[in-house]
């Protein structure tokens, strides 16, 4: 594995003004290991993802590719091994890592009672991106026609839709998205693929578990295999094992 | 560049709990309910009502506050809201100091403002209204953050509010105790100010500690 320092060329990438931390940094991942529920779940994991990749995460169900995402986004203590986003180390400095990444996992976080346009212009106050940004992304996705209705009479696409719009507004250069095009009808689901292809040609990059082809060129893949043998159970109480 | 962030977050919380259903208004009204009940149940002499008028009045908003504690941070737990505050640029610790103010806005400070008319129907000399509401507005913020606590603790708890009555309520014993002697001593013509001065420090030591407390159940409930 490569050294995760020494991937620069960030000010050249850094051009489109305005933009947070983090352009321009590889995400290398090495030895990675996490438990759930006092089982193995993922061991000696090694990748690399450069700005302007992205990767397609793949392998059969309860493998861990949500595991990963969500012990990459920082919601899951690590049991081994070592997350580097540029010089930002996961296990040292989670908070600095957490303001590189845009996450969009199973849930939505869409309020039912706010109207499509308010629930998206909460993250961009939340962000401080502005509401211009919330627009365009309400008009990337085709909801402007019910931004002003309550979410709750959203259909499920609708929904993951609004949830995903979320991406555009926040600006992160590391996208972690969890099976993006579940309720997806076929033309959102292009959509996707042609946003991820935009975020990683202005240097960010993507890992994405999916089960369907995106249709996205370059699109490299990483496939995780269960481990080879069990790990010796541990403690799953988390306040007993006191990493946090 | 975290004000703004918070005052929209604030915005939202309080917009939610606005909306029917959200919790604050059932909560105040649960607590007019409640006081209005106890002449009803003790008899309307009004010597007995006047004493144990603070009393009632304090386990009542105490009991309302415990009401609308179980949805504080479950919502945004349920549908993914909590994961996405995380990433965030804004600490977890102001998103819970956020969130117990705007709870606080939705619950204790109406429930401070009827404070006063339950307090006259509930034959509390007039004397005594002052401390009464002024022990309600310090000492009520504390049960906002510490209830903030025990929310988070049971976010991941399906049907926690009763293990959430169970863990809160002691954590409430001292602001109880000091609140309720504010306005008896007002009652009994003595000085109100020590006890008024406790109940404050009670919540600011609970200011001081309850988003920490919070905000690492919290990570630990986002596993």
């Amino acid at each position: 594995m490569s050294a995760p320092r020494g991937e620069g060329g960030g000010e050249g990438r850094n051009a489109g003004g305005g933009r947070g931390e983090g352009w321009g940094d590889a995400l290398a991942v090495e030895g990675l290991g996490c438990d759930r529920a006092g089982r193995r779940v993922l061991s000696g994991l090694s990748f690399r993802l450069a700005p302007g990749e992205a990767l397609a995460l793949k392998g059969p169900n309860g493998v861990g590719k949500s595991t990963l995402l969500r012990l990459l986004a920082g919601f899951l203590p690590m049991a081994e091994g070592t997350a580097m986003h540029g010089p930002v180390s996961l296990a040292a400095d989670r908070a600095a890592f957490q303001e590189r990444i845009a996450f969009a996992g199973h849930l939505d976080a869409v309020k039912p009672a706010l109207t499509v346009a308010d629930n998206l212009g909460l993250w961009a106050g939340l962000h401080g991106t502005g509401a211009a940004r919330a627009a365009a992304a309400l008009a990337r996705f085709g909801l402007e026609r019910i931004a002003g209705r309550p979410a709750a009479e959203c259909s499920a696409g609708q929904r993951r839709r609004l949830g995903l719009a979320r991406l555009l507004v926040i600006d992160r250069p590391l996208w972690l998205l969890d099976e993006p095009t579940v309720s997806l009808d076929t033309a959102s689901a292009r959509l996707v693929a042609e946003l991820i292809g935009a975020h990683i040609a202005r240097g960010g990059a993507a890992l994405v578990a999916t089960h369907i082809e995106l249709g996205l060129p370059g699109l490299g893949t990483l496939t995780l295999a269960p481990p080879a043998e069990a790990a010796p159970a541990r403690s799953a109480d988390p306040f007993l094992e006191g990493r946090w | 560049m975290s004000r703004p962030a918070l005052s929209a977050l604030l915005a939202r919380d309080i917009r939610l709990a606005l909306r029917l259903g959200g919790g604050g208004a059932i909560a105040v009204a649960f607590f007019v309910l409640a006081v209005v009940l106890i002449p009803l149940g003790v008899g309307r002499e009004p010597q007995t009502l006047a004493r144990i008028a603070a009393g009632v009045i304090w386990i009542s908003a105490l009991l309302a506050v415990l009401l609308s504690l179980d949805r504080l941070f479950q919502a945004d737990h349920e549908d993914g809201t909590l994961e996405q505050l995380m990433l965030a640029p804004v600490a977890l610790e102001q998103v819970v100091l956020a969130k117990a103010l705007a709870h606080w806005l939705t619950t204790g400070l109406p429930m401070t403002v009827v404070a006063p008319l339950l307090g006259l129907m509930l034959q509390l000399p007039a004397a005594a209204l002052p401390a009464l509401t002024a022990a309600l507005a310090l000492g009520t913020p504390a049960l906002s953050l510490l209830g903030a606590v025990g929310a988070a603790v049971t976010v991941g708890v399906r049907r926690g509010g009763l293990l959430l009555s169970i863990l809160v309520l002691p954590l409430y014993i001292p602001t109880l105790i000091f609140g309720a002697r504010a306005a008896e001593n007002a009652v009994l013509a003595l000085d109100p100010w020590p006890a008024l001065g406790l109940t404050a420090a009670l919540t600011l030591f609970a200011a001081a500690f309850a988003p920490f407390a919070a905000a690492f159940a919290l990570r630990i409930n986002a596993r």
